[in-house]
Formats: structure tokens, sequence, C-alpha cells
């Protein structure tokens, strides 16, 4: 890396300018990441910190602190010249869409550390250093997503990556937990170097490594075959190379492999944050690098996207069906959901500008909704998990109506929004892939999305037939008053958890029955993405 | 045209948006009464219900009787950006659908107790009741699809949840059966909506009738998308192949669940048919009617012969709707005002007479603990009550003249004729199969020896009697004078014709003074005498179009 950066400079041939730094558009990035070192610094100091919820509150109370600078951000995007602002040396882009996503992730960083404080306690594993990490990641995640350039777009991928590959270890008692990071860690390492080859032959290609100037680059030289043959393979060769790093982050298949072993090992309140922040953050870089930096090489990238959709959709689908451990389930859950945003991103590849921005917002509109879902559901998952985050079994959902009607009524919920059940905020996230593919006239991806989501859905109505239903091989003969749970066991549900699941269960409704609260951010985030 | 001329007549309660509200506040207010004051919870529902119940009456008596447009029109922007509205309104073909609903649920809510949790089942039967006004009175294409999905939740839980036997294997099937249907039908709604737009040059709208007049697809998109339409509604009317589903959902679910299922949502396919087959797309639903003409006939004649192999009560019931269903598919695709008018009239009466049927069988299940047919003897004699309304109920899903069953049939029948000649020819076996599958389980069931546990069956309850009374009296009013009914919804069939013959190429509609004599006055005068009079008119009526009978004989022998 060292060398490429000096090699950039070479190129530029001029003293080392200081670049000015807009410090003040930078704020929910610097909160993030100095609110996680002051956070070490604080509970290393006075040790009584350590305990008790505050560096979880602090951790919930950064990220909410990092909305309220949004506005005024969006105030001063808005008034500035094209809608985008290029900051510290056009590193850095703050536009509708880097405001779109860090709301995002700042709200699901919050929902996640209420749902780690009562986990680490019950696990006896209690301690800033989860929260530091988690503010790490996500501030990585902010900056892949506000990346105008392929190296921030690579530092912020591993700042977001490195710090979960550790978090995903961090239960130092489960072996599970053990391999669970040692397998992302692996594999996760493998697709960065792979994504860092990309961006060099990228630089190669194009003489640049800024988004802008890859898109200018790939645009005056024409489509291909104006290119002189060698550089076109190169640009083909560097653009399935960055496909393959994304591909990983967001666990599209073929580069999902890892995803149902490190759900499954993974500290649950883990697994939410990889399904939300992780996956958010991939899909926002994925979406700004193709579309603005490879926009005119869209008629080579988008079948391939197409291909991946369609693969993604049916693994998604079809592999969830065989799985009887429920954060297995939910993996191959959330690679059907990954599916349908590589729908929605396909879409926003589009020439046409109208289709672009739909199949943009479809994007924005299922992240927002998907990380409410799945941090709800893996909130509720946490919890019947119980002591030792080893009861993930279907089995351990028979019968969760009676025990613990609250849990059972929103992971129902959760789980019916999820295979896209009208009035939720699911219906929606799908509807507006649907239509943005219909728009490209993509009628047959549609379809299959369609189909998976059906497929898809018997998966959830398992865990609601166990949950609601009792068994189905016990109790075939009886009539009444059978859904007796096999194990009557209390499942308290601390506060935190009850919080954040509520928060997620009543945004997910919100967005289903209004959708149209968040148009006008959502509008700002999928119109800027303009080439 | 049919948006503007409604705009103006929107009255100044919301009565449409309210049918829905209240069985949800209901639903909300049960949701707080705690579960061990169990007469409150049925008393609550119950109340709520007919709260409904009576709207939707009112909704009947202020309906504007000639007047073939949209009424009650509530239409709210809900989604400005993606061109949704919030658009209610009912006219002739969906009012009785409506009214049905408010009728069936308070019905099914006295006849029958579930037998725990009585709690969220009443929540569940509460939405289902907003979901089911929803879906008939939803005029916003994207609205309908969300209604039309989001009552398989409510009912996919009443099965699951306090249905028999293989109840979950039934819900499963239930559920994954109509989403299936239903997930190609969304790419279709979005689909239609773009293309129009983008051939249109309006902005995108979900509107149905905005929809209807633009008549902006090319012939291959619009039977392609026809079809997406066709297979959501296919699998919940159900026609052939894909029925299997509906009698393992009918028999497994609860009683006041199969009546719902066989009164209200099964309509939703036939409806759906009507509502945005032929007035969406009515060149590729004429185009494309003989495949439904043929679906419907073998649905008619497969459903009336497996009926007859049953040896389960419930389930016999259940394939005697597969019948009854295919007959409206017939009527549906006649497109001519004969057979819709009496497919929707069917509808209506189907859903009366069958959910009766379920509500008895219900009762006999709950005094007997069985359903088969070989276990059940005699019961004429400690039941006589019961008997008579199953005698009087029978006679009506029979389709003997004089009770409700008759009219409907008869005009599918007549409009199937000019329609659709030699298939309307074998359906008409299945009125005599009825008679056979119906007459039969009677016998075997209700004659003979009051054996064993058979002979201390208890009778009716007061209660109980005065439960289905309202269905008994029904049964014979629209057998006897089916005129008020046909008079709200000729004028809206009227219109509906209008626009398909508008819109379809070498669409060969009945000379207008031809059609007359056969309408609905005269239509009613030749029902109360008798059959004759009406064969006539079928007979006349189908000499005056040589070519449209050139053409069916033509499909009929290849």
């Amino acid at each position: 890396m060292t060398a490429l950066l000096l090699g950039q400079q070479d190129q530029i041939q001029a003293p080392l300018d200081i670049p000015g730094i807009e410090w003040s558009l930078m704020w929910p990035l610097l909160i993030l990441s100095i609110g996680g070192v002051l956070l070490i610094t604080i509970t290393s100091l006075v040790p009584s910190t350590r305990h008790r919820g505050f560096p979880a509150g602090a951790t919930a109370a950064l990220g909410i602190t990092s909305l309220f600078f949004l506005p005024w951000m969006s105030d001063r995007v808005a008034e500035s010249e094209g809608r985008r602002l290029f900051i510290v040396a056009d590193a850095l882009v703050v536009d509708g869409f880097t405001i779109w996503v860090t709301a995002v992730i700042c709200v699901s960083l919050a929902l996640v550390a209420l749902l780690l404080d009562d986990y680490l306690r019950r696990e006896g594993l209690d301690g800033p250093e989860w929260y530091v990490l988690l503010l790490m990641s996500a501030s990585g995640g902010i900056l892949l997503a506000s990346a105008e350039d392929l190296i921030v777009a690579f530092l912020g991928l591993e700042i977001l990556s490195i710090a979960v590959y550790v978090l995903a270890a961090l239960h130092l008692r489960r072996s599970d937990s053990q391999e669970a990071g040692f397998k992302y860690f692996t594999l996760g390492a493998l697709s960065s170097a792979i994504f860092l080859y990309g961006i060099a032959l990228t630089y190669g290609a194009t003489g640049s490594t800024r988004l802008t100037d890859i898109g200018t680059a790939i645009n005056s030289v024409g489509a291909r075959g104006l290119v002189p043959s060698e550089d076109s393979s190169l640009i083909l060769v560097a653009m399935a190379l960055l496909i393959v790093g994304f591909g990983f982050k967001v666990s599209a298949a073929p580069f999902h492999i890892w995803t149902p072993d490190v759900y499954e090992g993974a500290p649950t309140p883990v697994v939410a944050f990889m399904a939300s922040v992780v996956k958010v953050a991939g899909f926002a870089g994925l979406l700004r690098v193709f579309v603005v930096g490879f926009g005119g090489l869209h008629a080579d990238w988008r079948p391939l996207l197409a291909a991946m959709a369609v693969l993604t959709l049916l693994v998604g689908a079809f592999l969830a069906l065989v799985q009887t451990n429920i954060k297995r389930m939910l993996a191959y859950s959330s690679i059907t959901h990954a599916g349908f945003m590589l729908v929605g991103v396909h879409a926003a590849g589009s020439p046409t500008e109208a289709t672009a921005i739909l199949g943009g917002n479809a994007v924005l509109f299922y992240m927002l909704a998907y990380s409410l879902m799945a941090i709800g559901t893996f909130g509720v998952v946490t919890v019947v998990g119980r002591q030792g985050d080893g009861d993930h079994h279907l089995d351990a959902y028979k019968g969760l109506a009676r025990r613990s009607p609250v849990l059972a009524v929103f992971l129902g919920f959760l789980l019916f929004a999820q295979s896209g059940v009208p009035f939720t905020s699911g219906f929606f996230a799908k509807f507006r892939v649907i239509a943005a593919s219909a728009d490209a006239e993509q009628y047959g991806l549609a379809a299959v999305a369609m189909v998976a989501a059906v497929i898809g859905a018997f998966l959830y109505l398992r865990v609601v037939v166990a949950m609601f239903m009792g068994d189905p091989e016990d109790n075939h003969d009886t009539d009444d008053d059978d859904a007796e749970a096999p194990v009557r066991v209390n499942l308290p549900i601390p506060l935190a958890v009850l919080v954040a699941v509520g928060l997620c269960v009543l945004g997910t409704l919100v967005l289903g029955l209004v959708p149209g609260v968040v148009a006008d951010a959502l509008g700002d985030g999928g119109s800027s993405l303009g080439r | 045209m049919l948006a503007a001329e409604a705009a103006t007549e929107s009255v100044a309660f919301p009565i449409l948006p309210a049918l829905i509200v209240v069985p949800l506040v209901t639903a909300l207010l049960i949701a707080l009464i705690p579960s061990s004051r169990v007469e409150y919870l049925k008393l609550a529902a119950l109340t709520g219900s007919s709260i409904a119940g009576a709207m939707s009456a009112y909704v009947l008596v202020a309906f504007e009787v000639s007047n073939g447009g949209l009424q009650f029109v509530s239409q709210t922007t809900w989604v400005e950006e993606l061109g949704l509205s919030w658009f209610l309104a009912v006219d002739g073909i969906s009012l009785f659908l409506v009214v049905l609903t408010g009728l069936l649920f308070p019905i099914a809510i006295v006849a029958t107790e579930p037998h725990h949790d009585p709690k969220p089942y009443y929540m569940w039967l509460m939405l289902l009741m907003a979901g089911s006004f929803g879906v008939f009175m939803a005029l916003d294409l994207l609205l309908f699809f969300l209604f039309f999905e989001i009552v398989l939740v409510p009912m996919y839980f009443l099965i699951g949840g306090w249905g028999h036997g293989r109840r979950i294997y039934a819900a499963l099937k239930f559920f994954l059966y109509t989403m299936a249907g239903s997930a190609l039908m969304l790419v279709g709604i979005v689909s239609l909506a773009f293309l129009t737009a983008r051939n249109t040059g309006d902005p995108v709208t979900f509107d149905v009738t905005a929809l209807a007049e633009a008549q902006a697809l090319g012939t291959t998109a619009q039977r392609l998308i026809f079809l997406s339409f066709a297979m959501a509604f296919a699998v919940k009317v159900p026609l052939f192949p894909v029925h299997t589903w509906l009698p393992d959902a009918h028999t497994e679910a609860p009683t006041a669940g199969s009546v719902i299922l066989a009164g209200v949502m099964l309509k939703l396919g036939t409806y759906g048919f009507v509502r945005f087959g032929v007035y969406l797309f009515p060149q590729a639903a004429h185009d494309l009617a003989p495949i439904f003409f043929t679906l419907g006939t073998i649905g008619i004649v497969y459903g009336a012969i497996a009926a007859t192999m049953q040896k389960d009560l419930k389930r016999l019931v259940a394939y005697s709707s597969v019948a009854h269903l295919g007959f409206i598919v017939i009527g549906v695709f006649s497109m001519n005002n004969q057979g819709l008018e009496g497919a929707i009239l069917q509808m209506v009466n189907h859903g009366i007479s069958t959910g009766a049927l379920f509500i008895l069988v219900g009762w006999i299940y709950e005094r007997r603990h069985t359903r088969q047919i070989s276990e059940l003897s005699g019961l004429q004699k400690p039941a006589p009550i019961l008997a008579a309304a199953f005698t009087w109920v029978m006679f009506s899903s029979i389709g003997l003249p004089g009770l409700n069953g008759f009219p409907g049939e008869f005009l599918i029948l007549l409009g199937g004729f000019s329609a659709a000649r030699w298939w309307t020819v074998i359906a008409v076996s299945g009125v005599i199969l009825a008679a056979l599958y119906l007459l039969w389980a009677y016998q075997r069931v209700f004659h003979g020896e009051a054996t064993g546990d058979n002979a201390d069956m208890p009778d009716l309850r007061f209660s109980e009697g005065m439960a289905i009374l309202p269905l008994l009296l029904l049964i014979v009013f629209m057998g006897v004078y089916p005129k008020p009914v046909l008079d709200r919804i000729e004028p809206a069939v009227d219109v509906l014709i209008e626009h398909v013959s508008l819109n379809v190429d070498g669409f060969e509609e009945p000379e207008p003074d031809r059609i007359e004599p056969a309408g609905v006055p005269e239509l009613t005068e030749a029902l109360e005498k008798g059959e004759s009079h009406g064969d006539d008119h079928s007979d006349d009526h189908s000499d005056d179009d040589h070519s449209d009978d050139d053409h069916s004989e033509e499909e009929g022998e290849g």
C-alpha cells in the first residue's frame, strides 16, 4: 500500500500539500472514533465505569449524538453546488447518500449496544473493549460509505472488518466463537487482498484511485472497444476483483460460504451487528464504487451482478430450508436479503437516470428496513439463546408463545416482516426493489427474487409454527391445548433488550404503514449517486 | 372517467375506512381484556363485528341503485413518491361481497367457540375481518395486493392454531400456495404500472380506474401480466390444478375459519378475475378465456366427482366449493351481462350456503367428534331441527329453484351458453352431480338407524338456531326474489361490459335489444315461472349469434 501511495505522489509531482480539512462535515466519523478512544481511556482510568451499563450507554449515546449532526450536514449539502461536498483533499464525499448510510449505521450501532449490554453481563464477559470495537467498526463503515477514493474505501473496509473479526472471536469461553472469528478473519483477509489487488489494477488502467476520475477516465476513452485491448482487460479484471471483495463483505453467493458458520459461532449481538452495519457499509461501498466509479462499464458489471443476484437468492432460499439451527437459518435468510439488495444495485447501475435513482433508493431503503428487522430478530435470539449462547436449535423455540408471549410476538412479527408481509417495512423494501427492477425491464430478475421470497417464507413459517403451534410431529392427533412447551424455562427479558427490540418492531411497523416518512432523506440519498 | 364521476359523490362520513378501522380497534380492545374473562372476549368480538356488519348494511341501504360507478369513494394519497393512494370505494360488483363479509363474521363468531386461547383467536378473526373488508374495497392496485396478502396471516394462525388433525400442514400449505401464486402478481402489478406510465407519459399510478382507462400495453405484455394476475387468482379460487390446498385447509380449519375461508376468501379469486382481470386486461381476458372455460369446467366435473368419493363430510363440502367456483369462473369469462351478473350473484350465494353448510358440519363434529360419513347415521331422529336446516341448505347448494343457488347458476349457464356453448353443456352436468353427492351424503348421515352414539346426539340449541336462521332466510329470499340484488349488480356490470366492448377488438357483444329481454326483470319472472321460459331465451339468443357459436364450436371440437 505504501508503494501505491508513493506512486500516486510521484505522479502528482508536487510538494506535499497539506489539505484543508472540513472537520465540521466529519462529525459522525469523529464522534464515533474519538468516542471510542475516550471510552477505553475513561474506563481504564476509572475502573468503576467499566460495569453497570456505562460503556453500553455511552456507545448508544455516541451513536444517537451523531444523528443530531446529520440534518445540519444535510443543509450544508443542499446549499452546495451539485448537492455534494468533497472534503479532505477529495478523499471523502458528503452527500445525501453518505448522510443516509451514516444514519442507518448510527441507529444500528445504538441498538446493538443495547443488545450487547445484558449479553455480556449474562455471559460474564463484561468489558469496555466490545463497545470500543463496535465504535471503531462503525466509524470504518461510515468511512467506507463516504469514500471518494478507493484507498480510503479500502481503509474503511479494513477498519470495519478487523474490529468485527475480533468481536466474532471475543466470546472467550466458546470454542465456536473462536472458530468463527478465525474463519471470518482468514477468508476476510483473503478478500481484502483481492480487493486491494483490484484497486491496484484500477489505478494501473485509469491512472487514478479517485472514483470521479476513474469514472471520467472510463467514460472519456469511451466504451469498451475504444480502449486499447490490454487496458480494457486490465480494467475488467480490476472490476471483477472489486466485485469479489465486496461480494465477500455483503455475503453474496458464491462468496457466502463463511456466513452460516460465522453467524452460528459468533456472539449473537455481534451477529446482529454484522447483519446490519457490516452489510449496510458493504452495500454502500459497492453502490458508490460501481455506480460512480465504474458506471461507464455498466454493460460489463451488471450482467455479472445479475448472475450473482440470482445465485445468491436461490442459494439463500433453498439452503435455509434444511437448517435446524436458528442462527444458520437467519444467516441464509440474510443471504437471500443480500440477493434482493443486489437486484436493487443492478437497477441502480442502469444508464437511465430515473431507473438508477429508483434502484439506489430501493437499496437504501432496504438497508434501513433490513437492519431494523435483523437487529430485532437477533435481539430475540440473544435472549432465547440463554446463558452460554448455545440454545439456538429450532426446538428452543417450541412453545415460546406460552413461555414468553412478548418475545414470541416480537419475533413472529419480525419474521413475517422479513418474509415481506404487507404493512411492514419488509414489504416496501421488496416492493421498491421489484419496482426498480421492473423499471429497468428486468422482469426475469424480479420474478426470481419473488420466487426466492416465497421459498424463504417457509423458513420463517417454520419458526412461527414452532413458537405458536407447538411441534407438528408430537401433536398431530390432538386438537386443543397441545402447544405445551417441552421445557418450561423462565425467560426474563432484560429492559435494554426489550427497548431495542421494541424500537426495531416499531420502526418496522412505521416504515410499513407510512413509508413516506423517510421519503425526503431517501430521495436525497438515491439521487446523489449521479455520474 | 369512473374516478372523476365518483370523486364528486364522496360522502361526508368515511364509512368505508371505518369498516376497516372498527374491527382493528376491536382487536386492540380484545388485547386489553384479560384472558381470563372469556365471556367479555366473545362479547367484544361480537359487538365489534356486529357494528362493522351494521355499517356494511348501511352501505347497502345508502347505495344508489341505478348508479354503475364507484360510490362512497375515499381517496387519500399514501406514498406520493411511489404513486400509492388509499383508494377505497364500492360498486355493484363489490357491494354484496362487502355485505357478505359483514354478515358472515358475526355469525361465525356466534356459531362456534374456540377450544382454547380465545383471546388471540378473536383477535385474529377481527384482523381477518378488517383485511377482508379492505380487499373488496381497495381500488388502488397495490393496496389491493397488500390486503390480498395480509389476510393470509390471520387465516394461517386460525388454521394452524385452532384447527384439527393435520392443521400445521394445512396452514403451511395454504400460506405457501397462496403466497407463491401472488408472488408473480406483484411483479405483474409493478410492471403494469410502470409500463403504463412509460407508454402514456403520466406519472406512475396504481389507481385501478386510471390503469383500466389507459389500456396502454401491447398484446404480449398484456397477456403476460394478465397471466401473472390470473395465477394468483387461480390459486385463490381455486382452479384445477392448483386447488389441492383447499380440501386440506377447509377440512383442518376451525369452523369459523372454514366459514370465512369458503364464504369470503375464495371470492377473492373470482372477484379478482372480474375486477382486475376482465376490467384491467379486457383483451387478454377475452383472448385467453378458453383456458379458463376449460379449467372451470374441469373444476366443476372433477370437484363434483371428488366430492362424491369423500369419506369426510367436511372434505365433501370443501370439494363442492371447487365445483361451485368453477361455475363462477365460467360466468366471469363469458363476459356478457348474464354471465357476469350470475357470477357475482353466485359468489354471494355460495358464501351464504357453503358458510351455512360448514357451520352445520361444525356442529355435527362438535357433538359427535367425528366427521367420517361412515360413523354417522340416522341423525335425523335425534336431531330433527339440525336435519331440517341441513336439508334446507343442501337444496340451496344443489341449486334447487326457489332457493338461492338457482338464479346465479342459471344466469351463469345462460351467459356461458352464448359465449362458450360446449363447455357449458359439460358444466351443466355439475348441477346433476351436485344433487348426487349431497343427497347421497345426506342419506348416509341422516337417514337410517341411529346407531351407537348417534342415537343421543343433541339437537340444535336455541342460540344455534338463531345463529343459522338469518342464513336460512336469506337462502329463501335470494332464491325467490333476487331482483333487488340484481338491480344493484346490473348497472356496474353494464359499465364493465361497455368498457370491455370498447377495448376488445372483435368483441361480439350481443345486440342490445336482443339481450334486454333476457335481462333482469323478465328473468326474475322466468325464474319464478320455472325453467322452460328461460330455455327459450337462451335458444333465441344463441341462434342470433352465429359467428359466436361457430367460434366456440370450433374451439370445442379442437
